[in-house]
């Protein structure tokens, strides 16, 4: 390919290669396996990697293959058998010193390698921001398909509308697109792994079952030295903070949970949604639960794509804060509450019965 | 030392700011009706790259793909400070995927020449897939630090940058040339200078002269209005007002990897959101009624 070598970079010393000569492609491979990238960080889990397991699980048993985890890291090996409880077959487990923390380019060598020999058919990362970063260097690399963000995957059939031809099985990528007010659903029938970065919390964390079994599978990786030209000189983190600016869904609690015992239930429907727990003012100022999860005026400014208030009358202050959300459920008891001025859908009930129901209808997937 | 830096912007629809206006009778997005601005953190990146230039000395060079209106975006580089500007434009980069957009710009910077820091925003607010700074990295075999927000050192041939990665941040140590994108807390865009929008207003690409010359002399034979075009691109020239253009032909790229034939991910279908902000749904709190409301919101994916 003369066009990628006429126009080279002029200095020699750069530490750079020629991509475009050393990338391979995969065929497509309707029998290779169904994979997840397992992110860890100081021998965590992170929590959209088991995620990613139960939908893995599901792509898979739907063609009839397994599902492979690519797990990379120093002193890691122990989180395979969590991987393997959430669905996962085999896990390709990377062991070397250069891998405690995660740098792009030698993880993109890992994953790249592996692709490379086990030719996966699907390969999912979490759109965490290490997902973010890491599947588009693979994707590049591999010159495969990758859509970002997905808020759904599933296996379907598509035909091209130019030379009618049919590819059966494909994965369907499915993901908001222009500022979330249209959704689209991507394929890609030809340039294989079909990769995708998956939202936080969309996907249904499964319980795990500790009694299912699966290999473990020791893999070595070459690293070039390129791929260790980055140095990481410093690292720091932070605890993991209520993130509600962030988060994609809220389930905020008011006055009428009623105690700071009761607010569990406001727990709970969070975890059921994969959501942030927010909180009126008077939910904080009675002591139910910490000022860092107020929503409102003098809280903090909302707008995910949906806000459950619940045994929130709706003051103005906790209104402005976020009524901008896209989609508000409100459940009260007092059918002129002012929070139902601002919802688009409104429960007149007691909470302590129809929390309870949503998260069985939520379980249940309707 | 002296730095070049390369800074890839985009146009985009404004997705953020979409009023009523912009809304079709069945509540869908009229995109036409959208005001086209230049990414937001794009901006950042180009403050990055002037900032760069300011402490270090060198040159700040900006390239856009895209239709002519395009050229808006490259001349609000010029208004804030860009010594060069590149417009890439070709019919047969339409349908360009992020896989297929990264080997278009790794083209075009491999035919800019020599650079040490190629700047892109963290991702464009149409798609929103920030896979383009990553990309184009790979492609151009260098190293990358996405969610820049800090410049902490720069001497010789290293780069040492604070990356902000969601629950905390990292100092990494990279040698040059390297792809850098920019998170909008990086820093503050400078705004359009009153002089250089004085004199860059004017700047014009071939084809918005192209543009001009056929509203100008509707009527006019074709030679008369070639004849036209090559008088005003000559008087801009010499101007230095012309927007460089450059197609894919002269950025020497392989045509199996621009477009669709270059871009792996095929749109399947497309679902146009019904905004229901004036709707009031009351749901009787009843197992069956709850469960109605879950599965229309897991149809519209607002749950998964």
């Amino acid at each position: 390919m003369s066009c990628e070598l006429g126009v080279a970079s002029e200095d020699s010393q750069l530490p750079t290669r020629n991509s475009q000569l050393l990338s391979k492609m995969i065929d497509p491979n309707p029998k290779g396996e169904v994979w997840i990238f397992a992110e860890q960080e100081d021998e965590h889990l992170a929590e959209t990697s088991l995620e990613l397991c139960g939908k893995a699980r599901e792509l898979a048993d739907r063609l009839g293959v397994k599902v492979g985890a690519i797990l990379a890291g120093w002193n890691v090996r122990e989180l395979s058998y969590r991987l393997i409880a959430h669905g996962v077959d085999r896990v390709y487990h990377v062991h070397d010193t250069r891998l405690e923390h995660y740098r792009t380019l030698m993880y993109a060598r890992v994953v790249c390698q592996l692709i490379e020999k086990h030719k996966p058919q699907i390969v999912l990362y979490g759109a965490t921001p290490l997902g973010r970063d890491l599947a588009p260097r693979v994707a590049s690399e591999m010159r495969a398909g990758l859509t970002a963000d997905c808020t759904d995957l599933a296996i379907g059939d598509y035909t091209d509308p130019r030379t009618k031809q049919t590819y059966s099985n494909l994965l369907l990528q499915i993901r908001p697109a222009f500022g979330g007010n249209i959704i689209a659903t991507i394929i890609n029938y030809d340039r294989w792994p079909q990769m995708a970065t998956v939202r936080e919390g969309v996907m249904r964390l499964g319980e795990g079952d500790p009694r299912r079994s699966g290999q473990i599978i020791e893999e070595k990786i070459q690293f070039n030295d390129f791929d260790q030209s980055v140095r990481l000189l410093e690292r720091h983190r932070e605890k993991r903070k209520v993130n509600l600016k962030g988060a994609r869904i809220i389930v905020a609690g008011g006055g009428g949970v009623g105690s700071k015992e009761n607010f569990a239930l406001i727990h709970e429907l969070a975890g059921a949604l994969g959501a942030a727990v927010g909180a009126s003012r008077a939910a904080v100022d009675s002591g139910f639960i910490g000022k860092e999860h107020q929503v409102g005026q003098t809280g903090t400014t909302v707008r995910p794509a949906l806000y459950v208030a619940c045994g929130i009358s709706g003051a103005v202050q906790h209104r402005a804060g976020m009524e901008e959300s896209a989609k508000i459920i409100a459940i009260n008891w007092d059918k002129d509450a002012p929070i139902f001025g601002v919802a688009h859908y409104g429960i007149v009930g007691d909470l302590n019965k129809v929390i309870p129901m949503m998260i069985k209808a939520i379980k249940e997937k309707a | 030392m002296p730095y070049d830096t390369i800074v890839c912007v985009k146009q985009v629809p404004d997705t953020a700011n979409i009023t009523g206006e912009a809304m079709k009778a069945d509540g869908t997005v009229n995109r036409a009706a959208l005001p086209a601005i230049f990414n937001p953190e794009d901006l950042n990146a180009l403050e990055a790259a002037l900032q760069v230039r300011d402490g270090f000395g060198g040159t700040v060079t900006a390239i856009t793909m895209g239709p002519l209106g395009a050229c808006e975006v490259l001349r609000e580089c010029l208004y804030r400070g860009a010594d060069r500007v590149i417009l890439i434009s070709d019919r047969r980069a339409a349908a360009s995927d992020t896989l297929a957009t990264s080997y278009i710009l790794s083209q075009a910077i491999r035919t800019v020449g020599k650079y040490d820091l190629v700047f892109c925003g963290r991702q464009a607010i149409d798609g929103d897939t920030a896979q383009v700074g990553p990309q184009l990295a790979e492609k151009l075999g260098i190293a990358q630090v996405t969610y820049f927000e800090k410049l902490v050192e720069l001497s010789g041939r290293m780069m040492r940058a604070r990356r902000n990665v969601g629950n905390g941040w990292e100092l990494l140590e990279v040698k040059l040339p390297a792809l850098v994108t920019v998170l909008d807390t990086a820093n503050q865009p400078r705004p359009a200078a009153a002089k250089r929008v004085m004199k860059y207003k004017r700047a014009r690409a071939a084809l918005e002269v192209a543009a001009e010359v056929a509203k100008a002399l509707p009527d006019a034979p074709a030679a008369q209005k070639e004849a036209e075009q090559a008088r005003r691109v000559a008087r801009l020239q010499s101007a230095g007002l012309l927007i460089e253009q450059w197609d894919l032909d002269r950025i020497k790229a392989d045509l199996r990897w621009c477009g669709m034939s270059g871009s792996p991910t095929k749109v399947h279908r497309v679902q146009s959101l019904v905004l229901t902000k004036e709707g009031f749904t009351s749901v009787p709190p009843t197992e069956e009624g709850i469960r109605g409301m879950i599965r229309e919101l897991i149809v519209d994916h607002t749950i998964g």
